[in-house]
This record gives C-alpha cells, sequence and structure tokens, in this order.
C-alpha cells in the first residue's frame, strides 16, 4: 500500500496526459523546424497546443514560451526583467523572503551584478499584503515578484491586487505560480500579471517541460542561444511530446478545477483537523488561504526527517522542512520567514493532496502521523525536558 | 530508502537501549535543539563495567541509529573501552553513513564521553581532561564542514 501526500514535489501522470504524449513518440515525430509535412505536422501540434495553454491562462499564444520548466522560467522571467530594468536605470528588485530558490538564487546572481533586491517580510499567516508591496516600489524598481501560491505552507497571495499595484506604478509584475496553476482559478488579464510561471509536473503533467507566460510587449532575455524556436528566446527543438501532455494536464485540471478544489478541500480540512488534535503541534500558514491540497504542520519535540522516514514504513510519502531532510544545516527559509523558530522547524511535516487520495486514505494518515510523533516524542530527550517543565513549551 | 544502509534502518526502525535509567552513574546530553539534534545518554556502571546503557535522541534516523548502535558496541563493556569508542567505529558498524550525517556518529562518541566525565566527577575520580571534548552544548553539527 502507498499512500501518496507529496503532491506538491510532484503528481502522477494523468492518463489523459500520458494518452496525449504518446502520438509525438511514435507517429508525430517530425521537428517542428522541419518544412516536410512530418515536421509540419508537429508545428501544427505546437501551435494548437500554444493556443490550449494560453486559454487556460487568458492571454494569446503568442505571449507563451516553452521551457525546460519553472526554475527555467522563473530565471528567464527575472534576467528579462532586470536588463529592461537596467537599461532605464532602474536596478531594484521586490520580492519576498519565503519564494522558492529558483527565484531567491537568481535574486542573488542580480544582487552580485548590482542590483539591490528588498525581500518582503511575511507575516505570520504565510501571507503578504498588497500594501507592503506598495510601499516598498521605488522610482528605480524593475521587478515585483511574488509568488502566487506558496510551496511548503500553500498560502495564496493576494495576486491580483499586487499587479494592480505593479499596473499602476509602471513596475512589471511577475509570479511564480508554480504550485497554483491547475490547481486556482488563473486570468493573467483580470489579475494584472505581466509574467507568470508555470510547471507542467505539478498538476499531472511530464516532468521537464513548463511555460513562461510574459504579456505582450515585453521583450525576453534569451538564456539558451542556438536556433530560432520560440521566436529566438528559447533555443532548442521543441520537447513536443512534453509540450503535448502538458496542454491536456493543464486543460483537464482547469476543467475540473471546481470539482477537484471541493473533493480535496474536504479532505484538507479533515486531515487538518486530525492533526490538530496532536498536542502542541500547529499549523503552519493561513487556515483559508491557501491551496486546497497544502497541510504543513510543526510537532514540538521531534525531527522531521524521522518522522517521514517512519510514515514511509507506514506507507505514507510526505515531506519535512526540516534541515535533515535538505542535506543543509538550516531548516526550511519559509517556514523560519513566518517566524518558526529552528527548534520547532526542524519539526515539520507537509503533506500535499490530489483528487485522487481518499477519506480512508486522511484517516489513515492522521492515525499514522499521530503514532508517530508519540513514539518520537517518546524517545525525545527534549520532549521529556519540556513535559517536566525543565524547559517551557514553544507551541502551546 | 537508498539514502541509509539497511544497517541503519534496521536500528532506526528498532533501535537497542532507549530509555531512560534512574539514578544512573553517569549522564552526558549533547547536541543542541536549534540544529536538529540532541543525545542524551544514562550509564549504569558497576566494578569499572558498563553494566547498563540507556539514550533518548531527538533527531533525524541516523542520529537514532547512531545512538542505538553506540549503546549496543559499549554496553558490558570496561568504561576504557568506552571511552576510546570513536564516531569512525560507529559509522563502521552502521555500514556507513552519508557525508552530510557523519556529525550524527560525533555526536554519539561525545555523548557517551560526556557521560563517563560526569561518571568520573560525581564519584570523585581523577581523569585526563583532554580526552574530552571541552564544548559544553552545542558547536560541533554546526561547525563540522563535511
Amino acid at each position: 500500500m502507498r499512500i501518496y501526500l507529496d503532491n506538491a514535489a510532484t503528481t502522477k501522470m494523468s492518463k489523459t496526459a500520458i494518452n496525449a504524449m504518446l502520438p509525438y513518440m511514435d507517429t508525430v515525430y517530425g521537428n517542428p523546424s522541419s518544412l516536410h509535412s512530418a515536421g509540419q505536422a508537429a508545428a501544427e501540434a505546437l501551435a494548437d497546443a500554444r493556443e490550449r495553454i494560453a486559454k487556460c491562462l487568458g492571454c494569446t499564444a503568442k505571449e507563451i514560451t516553452f521551457t525546460s520548466g519553472g526554475s527555467e522560467a522563473d530565471n528567464q522571467a527575472i534576467l528579462s526583467a532586470a536588463k529592461i530594468g537596467a537599461r532605464k536605470g532602474k536596478k531594484h528588485i521586490i520580492s519576498t523572503a519565503f519564494e522558492h530558490h529558483a527565484v531567491l538564487h537568481t535574486l542573488e546572481k542580480m544582487k552580485n551584478e548590482g542590483f539591490e533586491i528588498t525581500l518582503l517580510d511575511v507575516h505570520e499567516n504565510g501571507l503578504v499584503l498588497p500594501e507592503q508591496v506598495a510601499g516598498a516600489i521605488r522610482e528605480d524598481t524593475c521587478l515585483v515578484t511574488v509568488m502566487y501560491a506558496n510551496n511548503e505552507i500553500g498560502t495564496i497571495q493576494p495576486i491580483k491586487e499586487i499587479g494592480e499595484i505593479c499596473r499602476a506604478k509602471g513596475v512589471i509584475f511577475h509570479t511564480d505560480a508554480v504550485q497554483a496553476a491547475g490547481h486556482l482559478h488563473i486570468n493573467v488579464q483580470e489579475q494584472n500579471i505581466d509574467m507568470l510561471s508555470l510547471s507542467a509536473h505539478k498538476f499531472h503533467g511530464p516532468k521537464g517541460i513548463g511555460a513562461l507566460y510574459v504579456r505582450k510587449g515585453i521583450p525576453l532575455t534569451t538564456l539558451i542561444e542556438g536556433g530560432a524556436q520560440e521566436r529566438g528566446k528559447r533555443a532548442g527543438t521543441e520537447n513536443i511530446p512534453a509540450i503535448m501532455g502538458m496542454a491536456a494536464a493543464l486543460e483537464e485540471a482547469c476543467n475540473l478545477i471546481d470539482e477537484n478544489t471541493a473533493k480535496i478541500t474536504a479532505l484538507r480540512n479533515k486531515l487538518i483537523l486530525g492533526l490538530s488534535e496532536i498536542p502542541h503541534s500547529v499549523l503552519n500558514g493561513d487556515g483559508s488561504q491557501r491551496l486546497p491540497g497544502n497541510v504543513n504542520f510543526c510537532f514540538e519535540g521531534i525531527e522531521g526527517e524521522s518522522l517521514l522516514l517512519l510514515l514511509d514504513d507506514n506507507g505514507i510519502c510526505a515531506s519535512s522542512g526540516s534541515a535533515c531532510t535538505s542535506g543543509s544545516l538550516d531548516p526550511s527559509h519559509v517556514l523560519l520567514a513566518i517566524g518558526r523558530v529552528h527548534d520547532i522547524a526542524h519539526g515539520s511535516l507537509r503533506l500535499s493532496l490530489s483528487e485522487e487520495n481518499t477519506e480512508e486514505e486522511i484517516e489513515y494518515t492522521i492515525k499514522s502521523v499521530k503514532e508517530v510523533v508519540g513514539y518520537l516524542r517518546s524517545i525525545s530527550p527534549i520532549w521529556r525536558d519540556l513535559v517536566n517543565g525543565k524547559k517551557e513549551f514553544i507551541i502551546k | 530508502m537508498a539514502l541509509y544502509s539497511e544497517k541503519v534502518m534496521e536500528h532506526f526502525r528498532n533501535p537497542r537501549n532507549v530509555g531512560v535509567i534512574e539514578n544512573a552513574d553517569g549522564i552526558g546530553e549533547v547536541g543542541n535543539a536549534k540544529c536538529g539534534d540532541i543525545m542524551k545518554i544514562y550509564l549504569k556502571i558497576e566494578n569499572d563495567i558498563i553494566v547498563d546503557v540507556k539514550f533518548e535522541t531527538f533527531g533525524c534516523g541516523s542520529a537514532i541509529a547512531s545512538s542505538s548502535m553506540a549503546t549496543e558496541l559499549i554496553k558490558g563493556k570496561p568504561v576504557s573501552e568506552a571511552l576510546a569508542l570513536t564516531n569512525k567505529a560507529v559509522v563502521e558498524a552502521l555500514d556507513g553513513l552519508p557525508a552530510h550525517k557523519i556529525h550524527c556518529s560525533v555526536l554519539a562518541e561525545e555523548a557517551i564521553k560526556k557521560a563517563l566525565q560526569d561518571y568520573y566527577e560525581k564519584n570523585g575520580i581523577d581523569y585526563d581532561r583532554s580526552q574530552f571534548p571541552s564544548c559544553e552544548s552545542c558547536g560541533h553539527c554546526c561547525e563540522i564542514k563535511v
């Protein structure tokens, strides 16, 4: 038995996506750049996929550039906006402290190239307020990049309002929507989004493919040279099977979005309620402004990696923001950003659901987590000190 | 999971000598919650022999497995042998640890040394201080680079 609760890491591909890919491996296998009919058939499929993806986001096909995934899209968006800014002498970028590393590390690179970076603080509930963005924008701000929904704690940011502020001030607004696409309604027009990154494998599509939406009129900087693909903005023969899989997966996800949201949200709430019964535990991130499938808890007195290993023994695939699971010495920057201290952040657990999960799985998971947390606490010297009153509980 | 050897997983799943010894002859606690691991070792010593040992650990899989293995390696042994236990011996007995987890075995070695030091102090036994780690609380996990 396996209960997969790590859908924020990656998802199982849908049958729809797999079936959409197959013909482009052995039947329509031409290179879209070739002039012959085999190539042109592939070119037509590519144009069709672009059109369908654009429709899901509320933009035009020309505004979609295919990339190798969310990280490349984030890199390209930031580097492009920075280059536009630098030409006008604008070298200030605003972002948040809890972005994905694809954004944070790229911003670090820009900092080394002379850009000034403002990382907005995140409130304890995992939200950034539009007023914070408004207050941080300066004459020389060239880009605001705020994630749509956080990958660890699932909190959904006020994207439309932030976009409105940026639009009014003439600042490019990028959002990393890797966790949101296919799970939340997106309309780049209505939400004042200038650039948006997405990744197919987060919504039951294939890995290694993503897209960057860029509003018409904003020139992209090329990261990979060597060909005229993607209007010269991204060289390399297009991964047609993956692109077809992504288009099919996104379409399906968007068509079923309300139905899936209702189902997953109910499971999520049941899981949150069940895990809240564990004493000295706390839900990370706002209870309602969060992705339908995201559950993230800290349990005092235990460490996340041992929790994951024992849950895996029980057939449950989960994730943690503990330092031990990352190979680094620091726990999750997201949990630290919302004010969790190191001691607590080490004991975090992320469970991310999909529409394939069942009530029975959730019930079993609640039971398993309770047992494992209880066991790990029973062998933890910190827990003994907390219970004996030698140390004060951080989570009341 | 391929991260750890079978031996590590076996000791992690079924740790030996978990618990507390009331009125222990020596207690050693090392690590720091901030770093994500704390080990506490309890020793019962009779006639210079470690007749019983227990541990409590807050930490990752390799920290729990290292505690379990280290306590197994010193149980029933003379104090001098326990004092000579190295982290390397713990790693070898576990069929290896990933590079970034070596500090877990260091913690196990230090926790035992600290418990022995406590035993010497409590009983007024003279000992060579240079044989013991000097740091009072944490230090290693934040300093050791692998």
